[in-house]
């Protein structure tokens, strides 16, 4: 069943968070009003992207009136380290630097202009290394992060023997700038017994406590981390927001004050990582029927100079190297390249983007050379119920072809194809492109040990009831999410329920708000919670009322019912408070079913994937090489969602953002490792006309996944990958123009890489 | 003492003169509904409203508070997203939530400011116009989409509870708080002690200096060129726009005689940065500022203005086609000020016309943008031409070269081709994070034919250049 979500304006979806965001109330780490004695923080970074510190002179600074502490790499305590899965970063350089923005000294001082001043005043003299910024060269000279991986299915030598068509050629796509719209920061206050409470903007309360227990040498009792809500984490916040918690926390450590540090936007896209730029190699190998027989790809991933998350972001590009299709022979390789950048790190999709596009490409390079549209190919190619993944899984509700298909008779694409014909044709120097892009994502955590959340709540003895989860309200929805669920299991409303900011203290041992799978996983965890409360409830009203069983007690619209007997919810938590019944619960869930064993690249990583399919109309202008994206139609599996606009704002945003990935956001380096897309004027994301002038998104209610909450699949990460579709339409319009364009494969499609296809030489492949 | 009112309340501060307004609102004034994002004035989370009070009534525009100085605040009444503020959320904060146009919130503040003083500031309401208005504003979260729709929701609401919108239609219907009603009295009463013999920076709009030297304006003594009533007119006489250097681009968008002087279907304006900071951006700014890639610079170079500069009274006209002498060099004495802006009023035969490319389409600086003026003759000769391009050299460049080449040229396709290569010849782009310097003489070709398919759609064959490039 399809239906048009555009038109759920009634729907009464629950949006707990808009009317404090609407009038400006919402608190983000700097609109804490500041404690009295409150010191800030300001990090002096490596201005060059490899050497040695032959020098380091901090008497200056520290001798600056209203500079209080000028830190060093001496004056920690515990580890000098924030690496996550590796641990290979230092908080403050010792004796070496290995990226532009790499901190080397904290400067902490009573007014944030006085430590902003001292800054200047740090002298430092560098011994420059070699540096590499190329991750083919990285890996050429052994420089890597971690260990290569590898993912093989069928018999790839055998397979391309029996190809008929092959294709070889690269494909590399950009980086990309998270812009999460609130910088990365954090407040750090003394507490009693020496006891540190982090305010931080992340989406990793435990990676943040973790991190700072070890780099203060204390234990995680020590560290409370709280978050009450972010302004837009995208994957930046996940482990990059540790650094910058832990410096505070050290300056509060060093100095008994509460310390602050929010960075501004240059520090923030100075210092922080981005989405990993990848180069690659791929090979295809197709029959008669225009069936994939066979892929090979080599994925050279640019992780910057330290893991962060690297090695897992690059397990994910092998999970999604080949999309929505069945490819019964695959041999897939990824190499975690070590560059003189900063770490790069998370980002919606996890990886998962920079797989997709390359077989994206890989496709359209063999429909351009067999004379017939990519769609065509990608179509054949479709999986199936039972297909099976690279990496042993096989699909199960699979919706690939039922998106595809519904997209093109909903969408009317014979319609469409005809009319961007005539348009094509009537029009001497605007041309429309059309692209597909199907989608289909694994939703959980690859690290299987990472599936696994708890949830607490208190119903409060006049009957309101109070949550807290491992959950990180960062624009996403799942605060409403997590309140719904509440709600629902009690049968009360939306608003007797409150949920409380994340906490360390309330709900420990997170997983970071991540991998699509937060709703899902607090979720469940939160219907553990609530269910054990109930169950205590049931007892008593079984005792109460003198009933045989507890089958047909109902929470219910505030009440509890059971046949025609009925109570008022506060006062039967009043009568269970007078009866000393426990009227909180801790719940746990961990994801059933999964497993993964990473030696031989083989298992059952996933709860359930998502699917969709996507159709890009754009017009290219062809004597300025401007563009603009007539429409995207789209037909995604939501199962039975939850939040109606919660999960269209998902959509919607999230295809946008991959849409800038692919075209206008280009993040730019120089050979020295110099970042040059260094701010806002010069690093665009889309703006309020960049964006498709109709988005259709229609709904395919399917049946859902048990392992999704409430049947509601995930829906954060997969819309982004929509968005290579952007890629593929500009790129075709080009074509419309010119037929022979040489277009290497590198997004993103800047206006510079269309306006110099229309008017390109031949390629000469 | 700079004195002005902040959403219900007056302030007289002493704070530096030049004080970011952002800083101001949130540090001293504890106001944390504006949010610092970029102080870069790229992303509108510090969006406020600016009222100026003009014979009696008080009109509203919007500026990106992060990069304006707080003088420039002077006897005008501004507002953030918490003067909008009742018990009760305002339809346009309703409009928000009821179609899930927030998700993370930290644009939204700034979104709010936007369409609400769009009501404030326009009678007309449009479609085009209420997204005009957030042409600044940048969320990451929700794809705009949400807020389109909910753009949809207040201007079908608006449609019917107004007739003709006004400050107090808007008050008594619920969109604004009542207090909006009180602050023409009260702007009227504030007095502002004239500055004698101010020395210090001059100070247009301050879109540049607070980008280029955010930290070091804070301790700086500025010259309030901005609201020097002398260099705020437009007279138009004997066929020549004369106009003061302290007029916006907002001002000249909205300006009845600009537009008579140089048709425009206004996308010329929505070109050149957001709302919020065409209401900044001075013209003298933007000249002075000698960005080789300054789009009004390059719009005047095309028209053959001239500037006037002012030295205490001491005036001499210079014609801006000789100003810049080299990167960031100009013919300007230091104790000069740039005072009017002046050129001829292009008659029947002649078309203007303006072209920029950037990485994104709107608020972005020019990879290239190009600007001309050509009069023809009935058979088609090129009587008069000027022609100017900019983010080819190290500045604003008005192409003496192809000009004197194309004088009293016939206009034909192998003229173009010949005038192809004396452009090339004469423009020296280098590779930036704009573009390469191929693809910026490649843009500059095309957008030079561009002026002439303008002119006539059949005068060039642009496609026999496909594959040659
Ligand atoms: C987000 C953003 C987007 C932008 N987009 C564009 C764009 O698309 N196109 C474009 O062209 N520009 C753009 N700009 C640049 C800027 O807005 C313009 O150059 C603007 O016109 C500058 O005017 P101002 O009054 O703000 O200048 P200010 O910053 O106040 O001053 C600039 C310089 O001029 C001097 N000055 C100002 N007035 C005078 C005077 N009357 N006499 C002598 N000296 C004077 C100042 O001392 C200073 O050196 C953008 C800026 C920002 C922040």
């Amino acid at each position: 069943m399809v239906k048009n979500l555009n038109k759920t304006k009634k729907d009464k979806s629950l949006n707990i968070d808009s009317p404090l965001h609407v009038t400006g109330r919402t608190k983000y780490v700097d609109d804490i009003p500041e404690l009295s004695g409150t010191l800030f923080a300001k990090v002096f970074y490596s201005s060059i992207a490899h050497g040695k510190i032959t020098r380091l002179d901090i008497s200056k600074a520290a001798a600056m009136e209203g500079v209080v502490k000028v830190v060093t790499c001496e004056d920690i305590p515990g580890e000098n380290q924030v690496g996550g899965i590796i641990a290979d970063e230092p908080l403050l350089a010792d004796g070496l630097v290995d990226f532009i923005g790499q901190p080397i000294v904290m400067i902490l001082a009573t007014e944030e202009i006085i430590a902003r001043k001292a800054l200047k005043l740090i002298e430092v003299k560098f011994k420059p290394l070699k540096v590499i910024v190329d991750p083919r060269e990285a890996h050429k000279k052994g420089s890597l992060l971690s260990d290569p991986r590898h993912f093989q299915m069928g018999d790839i030598k055998k397979a391309f023997k029996k190809a008929k068509y092959i294709f070889e050629g690269e494909a590399d796509s950009g980086g990309q700038e998270h812009v999460y719209l609130e910088p990365q920061g954090a407040y750090a206050i003394p507490k009693n017994n020496d006891c540190i409470q982090v305010i931080s903007s992340t989406q990793g309360p435990t990676a943040v406590q973790r991190t700072i227990a070890r780099a203060l040498g204390v234990s995680m009792n020590e560290i409370e981390v709280d978050v009450n809500r972010i302004g837009g984490g995208f994957g930046g916040k996940e482990d990059q927001a540790s650094m910058w918690a832990t410096f505070c926390a050290l300056g509060t450590y060093l100095t008994k004050k509460p310390v602050k540090y929010i960075l501004d936007r240059h520090e923030d896209l100075q210092m922080t990582g981005k989405r990993h730029p990848y180069r690659s190699d791929y090979k295809i190998g197709l029959d008669k029927d225009l069936k994939i027989v066979a892929f090979e790809g080599n994925y050279f991933q640019n992780g910057g100079a330290a893991a962060d998350l690297s090695p897992a972001v690059l397990e994910r590009t092998l999970f999604h190297a080949t999309n929505s299709y069945y490819v019964p022979n695959v041999d897939v390789n990824a190499y975690p390249c070590r560059t003189n950048l900063h770490p790069h790190t998370a980002f919606r999709g996890f990886g998962g983007p920079q797989g997709m596009f390359v077989i994206e490409c890989a496709i359209h390079h063999a429909a351009r050379a067999l004379g017939v549209p990519a769609n065509k190919i990608q179509e054949k190619n479709l999986l199936i119920n039972n297909n099976e993944f690279s990496y042993g899984q096989k699909v199960q509700d699979c919706e690939a072809k039922n998106t595809w298909n519904q997209a093109k008779k909903k969408f009317d694409f014979a319609k469409l194809k005809k009319e961007v014909a005539a348009y094509n044709k009537a029009n001497k120097y605007s041309k429309k492109g059309i692209a597909f892009m199907p989608i289909c994502f694994g939703i959980s955590f690859t690290n299987t040990m990472m599936n696994n959340a708890r949830a607490l709540v208190h119903v409060y003895s006049d009957g309101s009831v109070g949550i807290s989860t491992g959950a990180v309200e960062m624009g996403q929805g799942v605060s409403s999410k997590m309140i719904q669920v509440a709600a629902l299991c009690f049968g009360l409303k939306t608003d007797e329920v409150r949920l409380e900011t994340t906490n360390t203290t309330r709900v420990a041992n997170t997983s970071p708000t991540a991998a699509s799978a937060t709703a899902d996983l607090n979720g469940k965890a939160l219907q553990d919670a609530c269910d054990q409360i109930l169950v205590r409830l049931r007892k008593l009203v079984k005792k109460e009322w003198g009933l045989k069983s507890k089958d047909q007690i109902h929470f219910q619209d505030g009440w509890v019912i059971c046949n025609r007997k009925k109570m008022k919810w506060n006062e039967l938590i009043l009568t269970a408070f007078q009866q000393r019944v426990n009227l909180s619960a801790k719940g746990h869930y961990s994801t059933p079913k999964i497993h993964f064993d990473k030696k031989i690249g083989k298992g059952h990583p996933f709860a359930y994937h998502v699917f969709g399919t996507s159709i890009f109309t754009c017009t290219v202008d062809c004597i300025r090489g401007t563009y603009d994206f007539d429409k995207v139609q789209l037909i995604h599996d939501f199962g039975t969602s939850m939040n109606k606009l919660v999960d269209l704002g998902q959509i919607e945003g999230g295809l946008v953002q991959g849409m800038g990935w692919m075209t206008i956001e280009n993040l730019l380096y120089d050979e020295e490792g110099r970042l040059k897309s260094n701010s806002l004027a010069n690093y665009k994301i889309p703006d309020i006309h960049y964006v498709p002038k109709k988005l259709d998104v229609e709904y395919l209610d399917t049946k859902g996944s048990d392992l999704a909450i409430l049947k509601s699949k995930a829906v954060g990460e997969p819309p982004l990958m929509y968005g290579i579709g952007a890629y593929f339409a500009l790129y075709n319009a080009v074509l419309a123009y010119n037929k022979d364009a040489n277009i290497p494969y590198e997004s993103p499609m800047t206006t510079e890489k269309i306006l110099m296809g229309l008017y390109s030489k031949k390629a000469n492949s | 003492m700079i004195k002005f009112i902040l959403n219900n309340e007056l302030i007289e501060t002493d704070a530096p003169s030049g004080t970011a307004m952002l800083d101001f609102i949130r540090k001293n004034q504890q106001l944390k509904g504006a949010k610092l994002v970029c102080k870069e004035g790229e992303c509108g989370a510090c969006s406020a409203m600016v009222g100026q009070l003009i014979n009696g009534k008080v009109a509203y525009q919007s500026m990106t508070s992060c990069i304006m100085p707080l003088i420039n605040a002077n006897g005008k009444h501004i507002v953030t997203v918490e003067g909008f503020n009742m018990n009760k959320l305002s339809p346009v904060q309703q409009a928000l939530v009821d179609t899930y146009g927030s998700q993370c919130g930290f644009c939204t503040p700034g979104f709010v400011v936007s369409m609400s003083g769009y009501l404030l500031s326009n009678s007309q309401l449009t479609k085009e116009g209420i997204i005009e208005s957030m042409d600044g504003n940048i969320c990451r979260c929700t794809g705009y989409k949400s807020i389109e729709r909910a753009a949809d929701i207040i201007l079908k609401k608006a449609k019917r509870d107004f007739k003709k919108v006004s400050v107090n239609a808007l008050a008594d219907k619920g969109y604004l708080p009542s207090y909006f009603k009180t602050i023409p009295k009260r702007l009227a009463a504030i007095k502002i002690a004239k500055t004698k013999n101010a020395k210090g920076v001059k100070l247009g709009g301050g879109s540049d200096l607070y980008v280029q030297k955010p930290w070091e304006m804070y301790e700086k003594n500025a010259v309030a060129v901005y609201d020097n009533p002398a260099m705020n007119k437009i007279t138009v006489k004997n066929g020549v726009f004369e106009f003061g250097a302290a007029l916006t681009m907002g001002d000249l968008y909205r300006s009845p005689e600009f537009n008579k002087a140089i048709p425009n279907d206004g996308h010329m304006f929505k070109l050149l940065s957001s709302t919020q900071i065409r209401n900044m951006s001075t013209i003298g700014g933007n000249l002075i500022n000698a960005s080789p890639i300054g789009d009004f610079t390059c719009i005047l170079l095309g028209l053959d203005a001239s500037i006037v500069l002012n030295k205490n009274g001491k005036r001499r006209t210079v014609a801006l086609n000789t100003f810049y002498k080299g990167y960031k060099k100009m013919e300007i004495k230091k104790e000069e000020i740039l005072e009017k802006v002046k050129f001829k009023i292009p008659s029947k035969n002649t078309t203007f016309h303006f072209e920029k490319v950037s990485q994104r389409k709107y608020l972005d600086i020019a990879t290239v943008n190009f600007s001309s003026s050509i009069t023809l003759d009935k058979s088609k000769k090129i009587k008069d031409i000027h022609l100017a391009v900019g983010g080819v050299g190290p500045i604003p460049m008005y192409l003496h070269t192809t000009v004197k080449f194309l004088k009293n040229k016939e206009m034909s396709s192998d003229t173009i081709d010949d005038a192809i290569e004396v452009l090339q010849n004469e423009i020296t782009p280098i590779s930036d994070t704009r573009g390469s310097a191929d693809y910026k003489r490649l843009v500059a070709r095309q957008l030079f034919l561009a002026q002439f398919l303008n002119l006539d759609a059949n005068i060039y064959d642009v496609k026999k250049l496909v594959g040659a490039w």
